[in-house]
């Protein structure tokens, strides 16, 4: 009886890695699956933070992949490395901050550790040619493979067809006659090859599970660059730029407001690491000041937060500002009228 | 570690203020270190981790205890499986 053989599949809970470790395992080979935490991940943080969304059920959908298909997953915690990918991308950005095809090498290269630590064959991806404008197409296909480290060990079950014979399909582990030859943006044949395999519940095409490819979000990561003056940043830089209302005034300064309750709680766990800003004599959120403000942008600020309170229309609002030392100073301010906030500001 | 009995470690992991996945990766990579039959009680805030974590356990065999959630705050027990 001959050996049987180990595949790491690259799974990250969409349809098309769910198909790929499918066909494989179907072949009798033995998969596991690997995802990646890059931090700007959508799964899980805006439902968790978002006090609507916390009563939804909600699953993480690489888990949920993993237990359909009856494998193992490894969740991999990649945040602080992924930042080189982020900052100084080798092939550059796609339509946002997305550096996608960096990024494919990255996990790749990531699949290929744990393919050698772990004893395993090969490696599988749902990449199919023509699906991806920036990281999926005939010519990047090969490039991945090699600067990955991983060469003809990396498989695409769902595109094998338009691909020249990898070591898998070679050696006789998997029956290249079984794999397929998708290609372009067409969803069709992976949809027909879900319902062959009576897979009828899956999470929408890839793309949206990062939130680089979010045009907002992008545009928030580019706005704190700018002020600090590099391009840098740390988990819990990304992770507010997913949460609340952004507002910057002056290139010094900008403040997060809470937008419902849930985001006020997150932002809660922040406060003592900001100066911040709460109303006092109306109900309202939490603003936290990022930079360095001055005594006038306080003020400042202290009205753009009581234009978001229930003190919106009144003629004062009494705002508590609290320093970074913990020192508290309480005044009244008129809220800023909402034509009187620049579209601008709004980042 | 909490206590010990004659045949369970035990064991806690305290993943508050972390959003999922991080509950699971943080009890994924704490597991490693332990011994079939041990016992860890994890500690986190997100609700997110009362469905990811019991999927994480389901998925690599390990059995689920118990799960308890009061004042915004999630316990999971889980015991570690033969892997």
């Amino acid at each position: 009886m001959s050996e049987q053989r180990k595949a790491v599949a690259l799974i990250s809970g969409g349809l098309d890695s769910m198909l790929a470790a499918k066909v494989i395992l179907e072949q009798g080979v033995h998969v596991e699956g690997i995802n990646f935490y890059t931090g700007f991940c959508v799964e899980g943080h805006t439902h968790a933070i978002r006090k609507r969304d916390r009563e939804r059920q909600k699953r993480n959908n690489a888990l949920w992949v993993a237990e359909q298909l009856g494998i193992k997953l490894h969740i991999i915690d990649i945040s602080e490395p992924y930042k080189d990918v982020v900052l100084n991308p080798k092939y550059g950005y796609g339509q946002n901050l997305n550096p996608c095809l960096d990024c494919k090498i990255f996990m790749v290269d990531g699949a290929r550790d744990f393919m050698e630590e772990e004893g395993f064959d090969f490696i599988i991806t749902g990449e199919v040619i023509g699906q991806r404008p920036k990281s999926q197409r005939k010519d990047t296909m090969p490039l991945v493979a090699r600067e990955s480290g991983a060469n003809d060990r990396l498989l695409r079950p769902l595109c094998a067809h338009n691909l020249p014979p990898t070591l898998p399909e070679r050696e006789g582990w998997v029956d290249r006659e079984a794999l397929h030859g998708f290609h372009g943006r067409t969803r069709k044949p992976q949809m027909a090859l879900a319902e062959h395999y009576g897979i009828e519940d899956y999470a929408q095409p890839a793309g949206g599970c990062c939130f680089l490819t979010d045009k907002s979000y992008s545009g928030k990561l580019a706005d704190l660059w700018a002020a600090r003056g590099r391009k840098d940043y740390d988990l819990d830089d990304i992770m507010l730029l997913k949460v609340g209302r952004h507002i910057r005034p002056d290139s010094h300064f900008k403040l997060i407001v809470g937008r419902e309750e849930g985001e006020n709680n997150y932002l809660e766990g922040y406060r003592h690491r900001f100066v911040h800003l709460t109303p006092v004599s109306h109900p309202g959120p939490l603003a936290l000041v990022d930079g360095i403000p001055n005594e006038e942008d306080l003020v400042l600020a202290a009205r753009i937060l009581a234009r978001y309170s229930q003190g919106r229309t009144a003629e004062q609002v009494e705002v508590e500002l609290t320093l970074l030392d913990g020192t508290t100073k309480r005044f009244q301010v008129a809220p800023l009228k909402p034509n009187e906030i620049p579209d601008g500001w709004h980042v | 570690m909490a206590g010990m009995s004659e045949s369970t470690a035990r064991f806690t992991l305290d993943a508050k203020g972390l959003l999922c996945p991080l509950p699971v990766i943080r009890t994924q990579d704490r597991v490693k270190g332990l011994a079939p039959g041990d016992e860890l009680t994890v500690l986190c805030t997100d609700p997110g981790a009362l469905h990811d974590i019991p999927a994480w356990c389901r998925i690599h065999g390990h059995e689920l205890v118990a799960t308890e959630e009061a004042h915004g705050e999630i316990l999971i027990r889980l015991r570690v499986g033969a892997g």
